[in-house]
């Protein structure tokens, strides 16, 4: 591979690297949300993100979705934030703002019974972040090394051809970038099931280990609990039918995509900072919306989903990068592929080479070339649940 | 190119690389296998006799344990394979026979 790989980003004021530069409209609630998209569809660059919680929640199940909004308005993949509150929910707006002033970036916000009814509150939202979209034209992108990136590792809609391909090629490119003195993330707790004594062995502490192992037993213990077999959504119906047979198979050619000698350095909680270079093991489950949205809250700024048989999933203010070893749904999804490596497994190109057109692809993402989930608007969001609304 | 990959040796499954009919005898790493029955790409084939209760190995490591006795060149599959994990239907520590 290339020497010293690097990429054109935005430097933030609290020292951290974007490689988007968005104007965030973040809803402190779901009735708040369609606001937002309003606001959001109106003014360039502006990207909302509308979620269902904010109210009727509950101690930590009320937390995860407060320190979640608040990681995406600190992200370096946004500039700006404006808060689009109703006026009488449980998230405080002025505390997701307050995180942004924190970050270094500029903060608004907007109170729908403030304003006095949705067409006033849009109206004004509006244009507010017209005046931050054309602030944030001012900040340029500059040259930085890949170690300030972290990478989110994801897979999903896997089949056999995942584990033997897309995933070892990841898993190459993940040890390079750690190598490098970047970060992973890997997420899906069940998905580690049954190769989580791979990961364990990587563990740089023994407690690092240990908090790997206690994570999967909560999961396990959950399932448990509940008198429920896992098997009826791990693997998936659509695994089954590419030939993966049980959750442990399922884990163990989706840890390939975690390369093969990076060392575990923290296991984090739901939308964690990720604080640590190497990789880190983030509690997320294994939907896939809930498990991106929660790594790119820990501060990852770039995804790269593999995947057997082809999936739409993006994120508001993330580029998700899709790859493929199949060659089938390389054609047939090639609407949401970014880049086919089923050379691999018809012997016509090597993991490594496969490797070195990815690490490629990231760079050339980060400075600012769209990914297929961009072009065609995905931006789903969803922030894991703990417990029912109350 | 070869109709199967075995990942490594410690495997007693390999992968399909294409669809294998029933009859056809076939190179998986040096060994020959005949096909017992259709196996569908990217499922699954017997590389031995794994015996009921014995574990199918994928990638060097347990993929789970065999409900039945599998001959060699068997479709290996949800049928004649149960996981071990996440089984809150199980008694704890429950073992799948």
């Amino acid at each position: 591979m290339s020497a010293r790989p690097g990429f054109d980003g935005f430097r933030r004021p609290d020292g951290r690297v974007g490689v988007r530069n968005h104007v965030l409209i973040v809803p402190t609630v779901v009735c708040s949300a369609v606001v937002t998209e309003r606001i959001a569809a109106a003014v360039a660059n502006c990207v909302a993100l509308p979620h269902l919680a904010g109210c009727g929640q509950l101690g930590p199940d009320m937390q995860v979705t407060h320190d979640t909004l608040a990681a995406y308005c600190r992200h370096p993949n946004v500039g700006a934030v404006l808060v689009v509150a109703l006026g009488c929910e449980q998230v405080v707006a002025q505390m997701l703002a307050e995180s942004a002033r924190q970050a270094g970036k500029a903060s608004a916000i907007v109170s729908i019974q403030g304003e006095g009814g949705t067409p006033k509150a849009i109206a004004k939202g509006q244009a507010i972040a017209a005046d931050l979209a054309r602030d944030l034209e001012r900040v340029t992108r500059e040259r930085f090394g890949a170690e300030e990136l972290i990478l989110s590792l994801k897979c999903g809609g896997s089949d056999y051809t995942s584990g033997l391909s897309a995933n070892p090629a990841l898993g190459r490119v993940a040890d390079r970038l750690n190598a490098l003195g970047g970060a992973t993330v890997l997420g899906e707790i069940a998905e580690i099931m049954g190769a989580e004594h791979l990961l364990a062995a990587r563990a740089v502490q023994p407690e690092v280990a240990g908090r790997l192992l206690r994570v999967i037993q909560r999961v396990e213990s959950e399932a448990q609990a509940l008198g429920l077999d896992i098997r009826g959504t791990q693997p998936s119906p659509g695994n089954i039918r590419g030939g993966l047979t049980t959750i442990e198979e399922k884990s163990l050619g989706a840890t390939h995509k975690a390369g093969e000698d990076s060392p575990l350095t923290d296991v984090v909680p739901y939308a964690a900072r990720i604080a640590r270079r190497g990789l880190t093991v983030m509690d997320t489950p294994g939907l896939d919306v809930e498990s991106v949205t929660g790594m790119v809250g820990g501060g990852a700024q770039v995804v790269v989903f593999t995947t057997g048989l082809g999936t739409p999933t993006g994120n508001p203010i993330a580029p998700v990068i899709k790859i493929t070893g199949n060659a089938r749904t390389a054609q047939t999804m090639a609407d949401n592929t970014d880049l086919d490596v089923s050379g691999i497994l018809s012997h016509t190109e090597t993991i490594d080479s496969a490797a070195e057109r990815l690490l490629a692809e990231i760079l050339a993402v980060c400075s600012g070339k769209l990914t297929s989930a961009e072009r065609l608007g995905h931006r789903e969001f969803a922030i894991h649940r703990r417990n029912p609304t109350i | 190119m070869s109709a199967v990959i075995v990942i490594t040796p410690r495997d007693n499954v390999a992968t399909a690389l294409e669809p294998l009919a029933a009859g056809r005898t076939i190179d998986a790493g040096g060994v020959a296998v005949t096909v017992r029955e259709p196996i569908a790409s990217g499922h699954k084939i017997a590389l031995a006799k794994i015996a009921a209760g014995a574990e199918v190995v994928k990638y060097g490591s347990p993929i789970g344990t065999a409900t039945v006795d599998i001959e060699a060149g068997a479709h290996v599959h949800v049928h004649n394979v149960a996981s071990g994990r996440g089984r809150g239907d199980l008694p704890a520590g429950g073992v799948v026979s």
